[in-house]
């Protein structure tokens, strides 16, 4: 797979800013736990914020290929502003450009696209994330009002964020199809933070749990129809699940290359270790099994600029990436020696910040009954 | 106002180069390249003259191997409007680049021309001065400062002993020093328009252009390896070493 020099070009100059403005921060917002709000305005000044928005809409109006590797270097510096920066394109303004109506395009998406505003996505609850359909917060119609009453967890950006994409209940007799989407702005009374979680790695990020107490919307706030919402749930599925194999082929590339240069430099029984079999061996198969995991989310991003569809492509890559990127975490920590399992070095974090890829946006156990359901037609 | 800037494509600063085995030059095969960096500052410090009103177009050079096409869309992503590649394989030294320059200056008649002030593969720190020497003009060199005002240019220079600040009249050739500016992070979206603008091919036989090379090279090898220091046990020790062994003092 051949990158184009426009490609190339993308992927070098995100990695020299990557490098230059992300890298040298990590531990430190780790460490603090800090919002790396100063870098995703830069990276919305990049148009990294809205990748594949048409210009029009105020996005860089580029392909999947130049999301993913935008994505990648954005990972390999910081994984969890790879997270933010995955949210903000794929499920906030992604969906916004296919379902809002002309006003909602033109009071959101070109900010979100143009990074001046942060979005977040709404869908888990406490009791149910993989099974979607059986959240249970409520919309109910008052006149030209919706009254939202629920709460949702593990919502990236819930604080942050100025808008929320919310998907609640309209018609519980319908099941799925009663199910109705809202673009809400945070700032509307009843839309409360009511805690950020203290999570194990990607610690930039706001893990919040959104509390929604008569929360009232103008009905204008619905977005496509009445009904729609889980289908618009599903839309961006192809889209999130690329993004974030892309997230955690960038941050094992990172771990693996913090591991060669540890090798490198470490001498032990008069030799620099990468000159052992046993660990030049392993980091030999961490690069291979990388670099498939590259070629996979390459292969889904492709497809989906050749407009063709790619879901069980884009499930394969997010399962196989995430999974290849914890071995390759926790093989970079191994080669450290007792030095991985310190804070001086990047490993430790770095597998903290891996770990929840096999998690969120479909579990890898989603990702193998969705792959299942496909190979066995 | 037009301004014109010449790139150059290099080995980039990060990559360690190896000696060849025949010492005939270093390896370049499968190396990654990147734009000078000093011409870096020389795109930023055109394009930041045209975003404040002063330069009208800017117009942006290289000569080398086909590849130097990526290197232009680097500079045309930065902000430059339109690109001129003079294509060539052939090894291309100072004075045939200055040569190159002054046959495009002749025909872009650009009021401004500014260059990195040293390539960081031969660090020879000559074409700018050769081409300023070739059109007539003035030059100012190691710039780490440009105000362009009612026809001419004040630029401060970065000397051994300090800083010195000149005034030349326009058009005049400019070259790069590392404290000009700090280039931008390249946008997507301009990377993605960059693809859209003119970048025209010639040749240096199009330009009436003689590029054959004045200087041969006649080995390149390593330096030497550095060697530990030496532990003296006092100053006199220290003072007789420089005097007799050095021979510095």
């Amino acid at each position: 797979m051949i990158l184009t020099t426009e490609q190339e070009m993308i992927r070098d100059s995100m990695r020299t800013f990557s490098q230059e403005r992300l890298a040298p921060f990590s531990a430190e917002w780790d460490k603090t736990h800090a919002f790396p709000a100063q870098a995703i305005n830069e990276l919305g000044e990049l148009g990294a914020m809205g990748m594949v928005i048409p210009e029009e809409w105020g996005g860089a109006g580029m392909d999947y290929m130049s999301l993913v590797l935008t994505l990648e270097e954005i990972a390999a510096g910081d994984g969890s502003t790879s997270t933010i920066v995955s949210v903000q394109n794929s499920l906030a303004c992604g969906i916004t450009l296919k379902y809002g109506s002309q006003s909602q395009k033109e009071e959101w998406l070109k900010p979100l696209a143009r990074g001046e505003k942060l979005g977040c996505f709404c869908l888990t609850e406490p009791h149910t994330g993989s099974d979607a359909s059986a959240i249970t917060t409520r919309a109910d119609r008052d006149g030209d009002h919706f009254i939202l009453n629920g709460v949702k967890q593990f919502i990236t950006s819930g604080k942050n964020a100025d808008v929320a994409i919310v998907l609640a209940v309209t018609d519980r007799a319908a099941g799925k199809k009663g199910i109705s989407c809202f673009l809400v702005p945070t700032s509307t009374p009843g839309y409360i933070v009511a805690r950020l979680e203290d999570k194990m790695g990607q610690h930039a990020t706001d893990t919040a749990q959104i509390l929604f107490e008569n929360c009232r919307i103008p009905a204008s706030c619905l977005m496509g129809k009445e009904g729609e919402g889980y289908k618009i749930a599903l839309s961006n599925l192809e889209a999130g699940r690329i993004g974030i194999a892309a997230q955690a082929v960038g941050m094992a590339r990172s771990a693996l290359d913090a591991a060669i240069k540890y090798a490198k430099d470490r001498v032990t029984f008069g030799a620099p270790i990468i000159e052992h079999q046993a660990v030049n061996f392993r980091l030999v198969d961490m690069a291979t099994q990388l670099d498939a995991a590259r070629l996979m989310v390459w292969r889904a991003a492709s497809l989906k600029d050749a407009g063709k569809s790619c879901l069980t492509e884009a499930s394969m890559a997010k399962l196989f990436a995430s999974e290849v990127a914890e071995k390759v975490c926790t093989d970079a920590i191994q080669i450290h020696g007792g030095y991985g399992y310190v804070s001086d070095f990047p490993v430790e974090r770095i597998y903290r910040d891996v770990r929840v890829c096999q998690i969120y946006e479909g579990a890898s156990d989603i990702q193998r009954l969705v792959i299942g359901r496909a190979i066995a037609q | 106002m037009k301004i014109l800037v010449a790139v150059k494509r290099v080995v980039d600063y990060n990559v360690k180069v190896r000696v060849k085995s025949d010492n005939s030059g270093v390896d370049i095969a499968n190396v990654k390249m990147s734009m000078n960096p000093f011409d870096e500052i020389a795109v930023e410090e055109a394009v930041r003259l045209k975003e404040a009103g002063v330069a009208t177009e800017v117009v942006v050079v290289s000569a080398g191997p086909t590849q130097c096409q990526e290197t232009l869309r680097t500079a045309l992503a930065i902000g430059a409007d339109r690109a001129i590649l003079v294509e060539s394989a052939a090894e291309l030294q100072p004075l045939a680049v200055a040569k190159i320059l002054k046959s495009l200056c002749e025909k872009e008649q650009a009021q401004i021309v500014i260059l990195g002030k040293q390539a960081i593969d031969d660090d020879s720190n000559q074409t700018g001065q050769m081409l300023a020497a070739l059109l007539d003009i003035p030059q100012a060199t190691f710039a780490s400062k440009l105000v362009v005002a009612d026809g001419k240019a004040s630029v401060t220079r970065e000397v051994d002993g300090g800083l010195e600040t000149i005034a030349v009249s326009l058009p005049a050739v400019v070259t790069t020093d590392l404290r000009l500016n700090e280039p931008r992070y390249v946008t997507l979206p301009n990377i993605m328009k960059a693809k859209k603008k003119p970048l025209e091919l010639i040749k240096p036989e199009d330009l009436g252009v003689d590029i054959s090379p004045r200087l041969k090279t006649l080995k390149v090898e390593e330096p030497p390896k550095r060697s530990a220091g030496v532990m003296v046990a006092d100053v006199a020790a220290l003072v007789e070493k420089l005097k007799n062994e050095a021979k510095v003092i």
